[in-house]
C-alpha cells in the first residue's frame, strides 16, 4: 500500500513553507520518528519527523522549493500494511474539514501618513515584529538602563521571534531568560525601576500576565500615587494580546478594557508597524508603567515605517486613518485591519466611513473621536474584547455624555462574544468580531439595509 | 514520620516482579500512548487538530506506572501534556482525539480543545493551559477528600518548568500544614520549552523542593515503568494512611518539541536519539516481555496491529464527528 507525505503545518498559522532539506532519498526504509525533512516557515526551520514506516518511493518536491502549500503531497512512500479501521457503525456522515482558520489576508489600502510627519520623511516597509524588535534594539543603544527579561526572550529569540538577535547584541546582562514565574520576574521588573533602571518585561502572551496582576496593578500602576509623587515606575509590560489561532480559552483574551481601567497605568495597542514602533520607543521613554498590548496574529504584516530612529507616537493620541462623512467606525488593534475593509465595502454602497484608530486605550483620545461624531453623527465601535464593560462600552458612553445632541442613532458595539473562547473552529469564528458584522453595525446606524 | 532527612535519592522499596499480566498490561497501555501520540501529531500536520498540541511521547512510563498505584474514586490533574494522562485514566481514545480536532463528539464537545479536557467518570480534572495553575487545583481536591473523610488521593501532575510557579510553593506549605493526600508528580522531562533545568533552577534536584515544608521527595527512573510503579505504590500508600502530602521526581524526556510549532534547537538530535534508542519505556518493557517469555515477537506484532486499528478508529471518529452546533457557543457559560 503506497501513502502520500503531505506537507506538514508546524504551527497554528502556517499556510505554507519553503522545503529546504531533504534527509532521505527514494529508496530509503525510514520508521516512525525518523527526521526526514527540513522545513522552513517565517518564524523558524522545523524537522519533519516520518509517523509511517515504509520505504520511500519518490521525492515528489525537489529541495529548496519555496512556498510549499501545506497538505500537498511531498513523497511517496511504499507502507507495511496495516488494517484499515472501519468508520463506527453509525457514524454521522463525513464532515466537512475543519481547518485552521486562515490569518486573514490583509492588503493594507494606503494610509494616510501621520500629520505630523514631514513631508520628506524616508520610510520603508518592515513587518510589525521588525518594528517593536527595532523600538527595542533602538533605545536599548541610547539607554544603558535599558533592559530586557522574560520567559524565552534569549536563547531561544523569543517565542514569538520578537526578540531575536538581542541576546548576541546585548548579551546576557540586559536580555534576561526567566524561569516560569511571572509574578516573580514583573515584581522583580517594578522593583528594578524603583532602582532606577527602565525594564521592558516581555509576558510571553498576556494570559499569563493574570500570575502578575497584582504587581502590575497595585505596585507598579499605585507607586506614584501613594508615594505623594516621590517614586515614580517606569516600566513597560509588553506581549501578544488577544485570541491567536484556536488556542482556546484559558490563551485568547483582550486584556485592554482590563488595564484600561486602572488609574496609574498607560496602555497602548497599536495596529501599524509604525505605531507599534514609535509607540514602543516612546513607553520605553516614559516615566510611568505603560501596558504594551500587540498581537500575533499581526506580527508578520508589513507596513510602511519612518526610518527615522528618533521618530516616537505620543501615548494617549488617536489617529484618523480615512476621512469620511456618514459614520465614525472606532478600533484598534487587530480589528483596524477589519475596519478598513469595511469601509471599503461600504464605500462600494456609497457610505464613507471616517475611521480612526484609537492606538492607546489610557489615556484615551476622545477628543478626536467626538469631533469625528459631531461630523458624521453616527458611530460604530469594533473591538475583539468582551462587550460587557469594554473599551466600546466606554466610548460609548463618551460619546453620549459629549455628544448626544449630534447622534442621529444609538451607538453601535461590534465585539467578541460574550463567552470564554471556544476551541472548535466553526465555534472560534463565531466568537470573533466579522468584517460583516462591522459593515452590517454600520448600516444599521445609517438606517440602510 | 519521615521528619530532617525528608528527600532521597535512595531506592524506594520494590515490589515484587510484575506478573506477565501486569506488564502486557504496561506495554499495551504505554504503547496506546505513544501510537495516539503520533497519530495526533499526523493530523495536526493535516491541518485537522489547531493551536497548540503538545504531545506526550517519550514519557509514557510516568503515567502509566502512576496509574496502576490507583484506583477508584482516586483523582488525576495535570496541564496541557494531558493525553497520556486521560488514556491512562481510561478515558475513550476516539473522545480525546474528536476533542483534538474540535468535534462535538469530543469530551468536551469540542470547546476545550487538546490543552482543556476534563472526565468526571474517570475522575481526571483536566488540561490546564495556564503553568502552574494546576497545582493548587489539585491540593483543593486533596482538600476535599479529607474533609469528606475518604481515604482518596489526588495526583498532581506538573512540569520542571512549573516547579518555579510561587502557587506550587503556597501549595506545598498548605498541603504538609493540613496533612492533604496529593501526590505531587514532577515530570522533569528537562526542558521547559526551550529552557533546561539547570538555566531556569536554582536548586535541580526537583525532588527537594519540598523540603523546606518537610515534605518528603523521592528522585525516580521515569523512563522505567516498574521504578515509577514501586514509587507510586509507596507514595499513595503514604497518603492513603494520613501522612500528608509526597513529592516524586520523575526523571523523564520528550521526544518531540515543546508543543507542534518548537524548533527545538536548544538541544541536538544526538541528545534525543541517544535516549530514544538507549532509554525508550516502551522498548524497555518490550524487552522485560520477551526475556521473560511473557511475549513473541509474533503477539507483538498481533497487539501493535490491535493498537493502530484503535488509534485509526479514534481518527476516523475524530474526523467523521461532525462540529458542534454553532448554539453551542452559548451554553455551559455560568449553569
Ligand atoms: C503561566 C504561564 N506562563 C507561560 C506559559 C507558556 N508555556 C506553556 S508550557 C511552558 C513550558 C512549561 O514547561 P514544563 O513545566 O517543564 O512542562 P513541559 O512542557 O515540559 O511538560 C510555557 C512557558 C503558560 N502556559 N502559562
Ligand atoms: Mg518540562
Amino acid at each position: 500500500m503506497s501513502t502520500e507525505i503531505l506537507m506538514p503545518a508546524l504551527s497554528p498559522t502556517m499556510e505554507e513553507g519553503k522545503l529546504a532539506k531533504w534527509h532521505v532519498k527514494a529508496g530509503d526504509r525510514i520508521s516512525s520518528g525518523d527526521v526526514i525533512a527540513e522545513i522552513e516557515t517565517d518564524k523558524a526551520t522545523m524537522e519533519v519527523e516520518a509517523v509511517d514506516e515504509g520505504v520511500v518511493s519518490q521525492l515528489l518536491v525537489a529541495e529548496g522549493t519555496e512556498g510549499v502549500k501545506v497538505n500537498a503531497p511531498i513523497a511517496i512512500l511504499q507502507g507495511d500494511d496495516e488494517p484499515q479501521a472501519k468508520v463506527p457503525n453509525g457514524a454521522p456522515p463525513l464532515a466537512p474539514q475543519a481547518q485552521a482558520p486562515k490569518p486573514q489576508a490583509i492588503k493594507p489600502p494606503v494610509v494616510p501618513r501621520e500629520p505630523e510627519l514631514a513631508p520628506d520623511t524616508q520610510m520603508h516597509a518592515i513587518t510589525v515584529r521588525e518594528a517593536l524588535r527595532e523600538a527595542m534594539a533602538e533605545e536599548m543603544r541610547r539607554d544603558p538602563t535599558v533592559f530586557l527579561m522574560g520567559e524565552e526572550v534569549g536563547q531561544y529569540q523569543g517565542a514569538y521571534k520578537i526578540s531575536q538577535g538581542l541576546l548576541d547584541e546585548f548579551g546576557p546582562k540586559r536580555v534576561i531568560d526567566t524561569p516560569i514565574t511571572e509574578q516573580g520576574f514583573a515584581g522583580l521588573g517594578v522593583g528594578a525601576a524603583f532602582g532606577g533602571l527602565r525594564p521592558i518585561i516581555e509576558f510571553m502572551t498576556w494570559n499569563f500576565a493574570m500570575q502578575a496582576i497584582d504587581q502590575i496593578i497595585n505596585s507598579a500602576g499605585k507607586t506614584l500615587y501613594m508615594s505623594g509623587g516621590q517614586m515614580g515606575c517606569p516600566i513597560v509590560f509588553r506581549g501578544p494580546n488577544g485570541a491567536a489561532s484556536r488556542v482556546g480559552a484559558q490563551h485568547s483574551q483582550s486584556y485592554g478594557a482590563w488595564y484600561a481601567a486602572v488609574p496609574g497605568l498607560k496602555v497602548v495597542a497599536p495596529y501599524f508597524a509604525a505605531d507599534a514602533k514609535g509607540l514602543l520607543k516612546a513607553a520605553i521613554r516614559d516615566p510611568n508603567p505603560v501596558i504594551f498590548l500587540e498581537n500575533e496574529m499581526c506580527y508578520g504584516r508589513s507596513f510602511d515605517v519612518p526610518k527615522d530612529i528618533d521618530h516616537t507616537v505620543p501615548i494617549g493620541k488617536a489617529r484618523v486613518i480615512r476621512e469620511g462623512s456618514d459614520v465614525t467606525i472606532v478600533s484598534y488593534s487587530i480589528t483596524v485591519g477589519m475596519i478598513m475593509q469595511a469601509a471599503d465595502i461600504l464605500a462600494k454602497e456609497g457610505i464613507a466611513a471616517e475611521l480612526i484608530d484609537l492606538r492607546s486605550l489610557r489615556p484615551l483620545d476622545t477628543q478626536t473621536v467626538v469631533k469625528s461624531v459631531k461630523k458624521t453623527n453616527r458611530i460604530v465601535i469594533a473591538e475583539e474584547g468582551w462587550p460587557v464593560c469594554g473599551i466600546a462600552s466606554e466610548i460609548a458612553t463618551q460619546v453620549i455624555e459629549q455628544a448626544f445632541d449630534y447622534l442621529d442613532a444609538p451607538p453601535a458595539r461590534v465585539t467578541g462574544k460574550d463567552v470564554p473562547m471556544p476551541y472548535a473552529a466553526n465555534l472560534e469564528k463565531l466568537a470573533l468580531p466579522t468584517v460583516d458584522e462591522i459593515v452590517a453595525a454600520v448600516k444599521s446606524v445609517c438606517y440602510r439595509s | 514520620m519521615a521528619k530532617a532527612d525528608v528527600t532521597s535519592r535512595a531506592a524506594l522499596p520494590t515490589k515484587p516482579k510484575p506478573s506477565k499480566d501486569e506488564l502486557a498490561h504496561f506495554y499495551r497501555e504505554m504503547l496506546l500512548i505513544r501510537r495516539f501520540e503520533e497519530k495526533a501529531g499526523q493530523l495536526y500536520g493535516m491541518g485537522l487538530i489547531g493551536g497548540f498540541c503538545h504531545l506526550y511521547i517519550g514519557q509514557e512510563a510516568v503515567v502509566v506506572g502512576m496509574q496502576s498505584a490507583i484506583g477508584e474514586g482516586d483523582q488525576v490533574i495535570t496541564a496541557y501534556r494531558d493525553h497520556g494522562h486521560m488514556l491512562a485514566c481510561g478515558m475513550d481514545p476516539a473522545g480525546v482525539m474528536a476533542e483534538l480536532t474540535g468535534r462535538s463528539g469530543g469530551y468536551s464537545r469540542g470547546k476545550g480543545g487538546s490543552m482543556h479536557m476534563f472526565s468526571r467518570e474517570k475522575n481526571f480534572f483536566g488540561g490546564h493551559g495556564i503553568v502552574g495553575a494546576q497545582v493548587p487545583l489539585g491540593t483543593g481536591l486533596a482538600f476535599a477528600n479529607q474533609y469528606k473523610g475518604n481515604d482518596r488521593v489526588c495526583l498532581t501532575y506538573f512540569g520542571d518548568g512549573a516547579a518555579n510557579q510561587g502557587q506550587v510553593y503556597e501549595s506545598f506549605n498548605m498541603a504538609e500544614l493540613w496533612k492533604l493526600p496529593v501526590v505531587y508528580v514532577i515530570e522533569n522531562n528537562q526542558y521547559a520549552m526551550g529552557t533546561s533545568v539547570q538555566r531556569a533552577s536554582a536548586e535541580t534536584q526537583l525532588h527537594k523542593r519540598g523540603s523546606s515544608f518537610n515534605i518528603p521527595g523521592h528522585e525516580i527512573d521515569g523512563m522505567d515503568v516498574l521504578a515509577v510503579r514501586d514509587a507510586g505504590d509507596f507514595a499513595v500508600k503514604w497518603c492513603r494512611e494520613g501522612k500528608g502530602p509526597i513529592i516524586l521526581e520523575m526523571k523523564t524526556y520528550r521526544y518531540r518539541g515543546h508543543s507542534m510549532s518548537d524548533p527545538a534547537k536548544y538541544r541536538t538530535r544526538e541528545e534525543v536519539d541517544q535516549v530514544r534508542e538507549k532509554h525508550d519505556p516502551i522498548d524497555h518493557a518490550c524487552q522485560l516481555l520477551l526475556d521473560n517469555k511473557f511475549a513473541t515477537e509474533e503477539s507483538l506484532k498481533e497487539l501493535d496491529k490491535e493498537i493502530r486499528a484503535i488509534v485509526n478508529h479514534a481518527a476516523e471518529f475524530a474526523q467523521t464527528s461532525p462540529e458542534p452546533n454553532p448554539s453551542e457557543l452559548w451554553t455551559d457559560i455560568v449553569h
